[in-house]
C-alpha cells in the first residue's frame, strides 16, 4: 500500500509526503517513523520535516561524504572467503532511528534482567547444577551443546560475572513491542559502528541534531574499562589491561583497535603473550610485563592450544591453566556460549523466573525446540512458514527462510534435522519492523534489528544506543553485515 | 610501555614512509635531469639511479621514463616500488593503531587510497611528478600530524629511529654512488649532476643558503654528509638518531640495553669530527660504506635489546 498525500492528516505543520517519498510503502510491519495512518510518529515529525526540506543531490552529496569519512577512517571489516583480503565499509544509512527515552527505560529494564539471570545461570551450572536437579532446564541440553567447556566445572570466576558484555539481537513485532531474537554472550561485535556511526553523523547531518535531545555514546570505552576493572584480581590495585585480538585479518579488526585505544591499553596478539608459573606475561621493549585483565576478542577455541583446539596459532599456550589459578580475569568468561545456544534460548524466560521469580520484562520470539517430538512434527509440516536455525551458526549462516525458500533447500533442512534434531531450532517468520533509508533514488523502507550491548561489572550500564543494523535488499530480513546488511544511527531521545 | 611488536610496526611504519619519500624523490629528480640532455646525448642514467637507491630489481632495468614510472613507482608487485613503500607503511599503521593518533591513521590511510586510486589510472604513468608530489607531501604531513598529534614518548621515538636510520643510510648510499671513486668524482662532477644530488636531498635551497649557489664537489659532499643543521644530512640524522635511542634506553632502564645507542653515539662522533677534505682524500667509499655498517649495526642492536630478545633472559628470576 502506497500513501495518499496527507492520508488522513489535517495538522498544518504536516505537509504532504514529498518527492523523496515517493517510493515509500507501509507493509503489515511495524514502521519506526511513521503511524499506520501515514501520519509520522510523533517523536520523528522534526527529523521528518528536516527530511523534506532536502533534495536528493544533497543527500547523495552528504552520502558520499559519509562513505569517505568511514573509508580513510579506516572503519571496515575483511570479508572472509574474499582472497583479496578485502576491506569493505560496512554500508551507512544516512536517516537515523529513533528509540524514545519511555522504550528505551522498558529495554534497559529488561536487557539488565536478562544477563543477570544469565550469570547466574552460567554460574549455577559450573557449579552445583541446581537448575537442571530442579528440572527446568535439561541437563543434556547444556553438556551436548558445543560451546559446554568442561575445564570450567568448579572453577571460581572472579564476582561470579561470566558475561561482561553481551550483544543482543532485538526486533520489533508488528504490534510494536521489542522481542529478543538472540543473545550473543561469547564476543558478540559491532559496537565501535555505534560509535563511528554517531560520530559520521554528527559530521554530516549536524542540523538533524538541532531538535533533539540525543543521548550520547561516545562514553562506551570508558564504561567498558570500568566494567572490566571489576573483573580485576584483588592483589592486583593498579591492574594492567590488554585487548585480545586474531590480529589484522580478523573481519572485526577494526573494532578490536577501536577499543584498545578508547580504553587507552595496549591491543594484543596471541604471539605477544606468554604464560610462566601461571601468571600471563606481555612482551615489552622493557621486558615481560604482567597482564591482569584480558578482553578477548578471539573464541574459546583457539585461546590455548594446550587446552582446546592445539592448531590454534593465535592463543597463548597456558592460558587456561593461569586463568584456572585466578592469575589472570578473562572477558567473557570461558564457556560462556551455552547461554547464546539457540536451543538454550527458549529457555531463557524460565531461566529468569528460576533465578529472580520475576516475569521476563522482554519476551522471547516463540521457538520450537526440534529435539522435542510435538515440536518437530509440527515443524516439519510447516517448513514453508517457519524460519530455521542451526543452533551454533551465527552470521546468518545455516538459515532456512521458509517463505522464501524452494522446495529443494526444505527437502535438505528436513534431511538436516531429522539426523540432528538437537542442532535446529524453528521459529515463526516475524515481521521485522522498518525504518526509512535513503538508497539513493529516494527514500525506502526497510528492515531493521537493534542490537544493545549491555555491560555487567559493578553494576549493569547500557550506553543508550545500539547497532540497528538494515536489511538493505529490499524486502530482506537478514541483516548481517556478511550479507548485504549494513547499519544506521540509533537516537535514544532524552525526555 | 610498549609491546615489542609494537615498537617493531612504529619503527618499521616510519622507515618506509622515509623510503618512499626518499625513492620519489631521487626518481623524480632523474627523470628531470633527464630531459635537459647535453650535446653528448647523455641517456637517463637510470642504472645510477637504481644504484643510489640500492634497488636489488633482477629483471632488466627500464630504458624509458613510462618503463621506470611502472616499475618503481607504481608497480605494487615490486616490493620496492614507492607505492609498496606506502602500503607496507600502512599495513604497519594498522597494526598500531591503538597506539598512534587518529589523525596520523586517517592520513597514512588516506595516502595510501590516493596512491590506489592512481596506480588505477592510467594517465598516472605520465605525470611521475604528480605521484612523488602526493607521496612527499603526504609524508612530511604525516610527520607534522604525528609531532602535533601524538605524544612524544617512547613510541615517538621508534619512529623518529625508523626515519632517521633509513635517512641516514639511504643518503650515504646515494653520496656514495656519486663520491665512490675518482673517476666518477670527475666525470660526475659536472654543475648539473652535484645539483640533481642537492635536489634529491632536497637540499639545494639550503646549500645555496650556506654557500652561495657556486656548487663544488666538496662543498656538496661535505653539506650532505657533515652538515650540522640541514636535516637530511647523515650528520643531523645520526645526531638525532642517538637523541632518541638515549630517550629509548630510559624508557626501558631496566634492561641492559644501551648497545644501540652507543653505537649511534660512535656514528654520530665520527661525523661531528671528520674533516671533508680527508675523508675525499682518504677513501670516500670506506667512509660511506662505514656509515652504512654502523646502521646495519644499529638495527642489528634494537632488535636484540627491544623487541626480539630471547624470552628466557627476560623471565622473573
Amino acid at each position: 500500500m502506497t500513501f495518499a498525500a496527507g492520508a488522513g492528516g489535517t495538522t498544518e505543520t504536516l505537509k504532504p509526503f514529498g518527492a523523496m517519498f515517493s517510493d515509500y510503502h507501509l507493509g503489515h510491519h511495524y514502521d519506526e517513523m511513521f503511524e499506520p495512518s501515514g501520519q509520522p510518529r510523533l517523536h520523528c515529525r522534526a527529523l521528518y520535516q528536516d527530511l523534506l526540506g532536502l533534495s536528493l543531490p544533497e543527500l547523495r552529496e552528504r552520502q558520499g561524504e559519509a562513505d569517505r569519512a568511514f573509508l580513510t577512517q579506516g572503519v571496515t571489516f575483511t570479508v572472509y572467503g574474499d582472497t583479496q583480503g578485502t576491506e569493505r565499509i560496512f554500508p551507512y544509512d544516512l536517516l537515523p532511528r529513533i528509540i524514545t527515552g519511555p522504550e528505551w527505560r522498558t529495554l534497559e529494564r529488561g536487557l539488565a534482567q536478562r544477563l543477570t539471570a544469565i550469570n547466574l545461570f552460567l554460574k549455577d551450572v559450573y557449579h552445583e547444577g541446581r537448575i537442571f536437579s530442579e528440572g527446568v532446564v535439561p541437563r543434556e541440553l547444556v553438556y551436548s551443546c558445543r560451546h559446554y567447556r568442561r575445564e570450567m566445572r568448579g572453577v571460581h570466576v572472579n564476582r561470579d560475572i561470566y558475561v561482561s558484555i553481551a550483544g543482543t539481537d532485538l526486533v520489533r513485532l508488528q504490534d510494536g513491542r521489542f522481542v529478543v531474537l538472540e543473545d550473543n554472550l561469547r564476543v558478540p561485535s559491532g559496537v565501535s559502528y555505534m560509535v563511528a556511526n554517531r560520530a559520521v553523523m554528527k559530521r554530516v547531518f549536524p542540523a538533524l541534531f538541532e531538535r533533539y535531545n540525543v543521548a550520547p555514546v561516545a562514553e562506551y570505552g570508558q564504561a567498558l574499562l570500568s566494567t572490566l576493572r571489576t573483573l580485576a584480581p584483588a592483589s592486583r590495585p593498579d591492574p594492567t589491561f590488554v585487548v585480545l585480538t586474531p590480529g589484522v585479518g580478523n573481519s572485526a579488526y577494526f573494532e578490536h583497535a577501536f577499543l584498545a585505544r578508547e580504553m587507552g591499553v595496549p591491543l594484543v596478539e596471541g604471539p605477544d603473550l606468554l604464560v610462566h608459573d601461571n601468571i600471563v606475561y606481555m612482551r615489552t621493549t622493557a621486558g615481560l610485563r604482567r597482564v591482569d585483565v584480558i578482553y578477548r576478542r578471539i573464541d574459546d577455541d583457539f585461546l590455548d592450544p594446550l587446552a582446546f583446539r592445539p592448531d590454534s596459532q593465535l592463543g597463548v599456550p597456558g592460558l587456561l591453566n593461569a586463568y584456572r589459578a585466578g592469575n589472570v580475569a578473562l572477558a567473557n568468561a570461558i564457556g560462556t556460549g551455552i547461554a547464546d545456544d539457540k536451543a538454550l534460548y527458549a529457555y531463557i524466560p524460565d531461566i529468569i523466573r528460576f533465578y529472580l521469580s520475576e516475569e521476563p520484562i522482554i519476551d522471547n520470539v516463540q521457538t520450537y525446540l526440534l529435539d522435542r517430538p510435538s515440536d518437530r512434527a509440527y515443524v516439519l509440516e510447516h517448513l514453508d512458514e517457519l524460519v530455521v536455525k542451526a543452533v551454533g551458526e551465527s552470521g546468518g549462516y545455516g538459515m532456512l527462510i521458509g517463505p522464501h525458500s524452494t522446495s529443494d533447500e526444505r527437502e535438505q533442512f528436513r534431511r538436516k534435522i531429522v539426523a540432528d534434531p538437537r542442532n535446529f531450532i524453528a521459529q515463526p517468520t516475524l515481521s521485522l519492523s522498518q525504518a526509512p533509508c535513503f538508497m539513493g533514488t529516494g527514500i525506502e523502507g526497510r528492515h531493521v534489528d537493534l542490537r544493545p550491548y549491555v555491560l555487567y561489572g559493578e553494576k549493569v550500564t547500557i550506553v543508550p544506543g545500539g547497532l540497528t543494523r538494515v536489511a538493505l535488499r529490499k524486502g530482506s530480513l537478514v541483516v548481517n553485515s556478511s550479507q548485504g546488511g549494513g547499519s544506521k544511527d540509533t537516537w535514544v531521545l532524552e525526555d | 610501555m610498549l609491546l615489542s611488536r609494537t615498537a617493531d610496526a612504529l619503527y618499521w611504519l616510519s622507515r618506509y614512509l622515509e623510503r618512499a619519500e626518499h625513492t620519489a624523490r631521487v626518481l623524480s629528480v632523474r627523470l628531470d635531469l633527464g630531459l635537459d640532455r647535453d650535446a653528448r646525448g647523455d641517456h637517463w642514467d637510470f642504472e645510477r639511479a637504481y644504484d643510489s637507491l640500492r634497488l636489488t630489481l633482477t629483471n632488466a632495468i627500464p630504458s624509458t621514463p613510462g618503463g621506470l614510472v611502472s616499475r618503481v613507482f607504481l608497480d605494487s608487485t615490486n616490493a620496492e616500488s614507492v607505492v609498496s613503500c606506502v602500503s607496507a607503511a600502512r599495513a604497519n599503521a594498522r597494526q598500531v593503531r591503538e597506539e598512534i593518533s587518529s589523525d596520523m591513521w586517517a592520513h597514512v590511510n588516506g595516502l595510501y587510497l590516493r596512491l590506489q586510486q592512481m596506480v588505477g589510472d592510467s594517465s598516472t604513468v605520465s605525470r611521475p611528478h604528480a605521484i612523488a608530489q602526493t607521496v612527499i607531501e603526504g609524508t612530511q604531513l604525516f610527520q607534522g600530524i604525528t609531532d602535533a598529534t601524538m605524544g612524544h614518548g617512547e613510541g615517538w621515538q621508534y619512529l623518529q629511529v625508523g626515519r632517521f636510520l633509513e635517512r641516514a643510510d639511504a643518503t650515504a648510499a646515494l653520496l656514495d654512488v656519486h663520491f665512490r671513486d675518482a673517476d666518477v668524482r670527475g666525470a660526475r662532477g659536472t654543475h648539473q649532476e652535484l645539483v640533481g644530488l642537492l635536489r634529491s636531498c632536497a637540499a639545494l635551497d639550503a646549500y645555496c643558503r650556506y654557500y652561495t649557489a657556486d656548487v663544488r664537489p666538496d662543498r656538496v659532499l661535505e653539506f650532505l654528509l657533515l652538515g650540522p643543521e640541514f636535516p637530511r644530512s647523515v650528520r643531523f640524522a645520526a645526531r638525532r638518531l642517538e637523541m632518541s635511542l638515549k630517550a629509548i634506553a630510559q624508557f626501558t632502564s631496566k634492561r641492559a640495553g644501551g648497545k644501540a645507542d652507543r653505537v649511534a653515539g660512535r656514528l654520530h662522533a665520527s661525523l661531528d669530527y671528520s674533516q671533508v677534505d680527508e675523508i675525499l682524500s682518504d677513501d670516500p667509499h670506506g667512509y660511506l660504506v662505514g656509515v652504512a655498517k654502523h646502521c646495519d649495526q644499529i638495527h642489528a642492536a634494537v632488535y636484540q635489546s627491544y623487541i626480539g630478545y630471547a624470552v628466557e633472559t627476560a623471565l622473573p628470576a
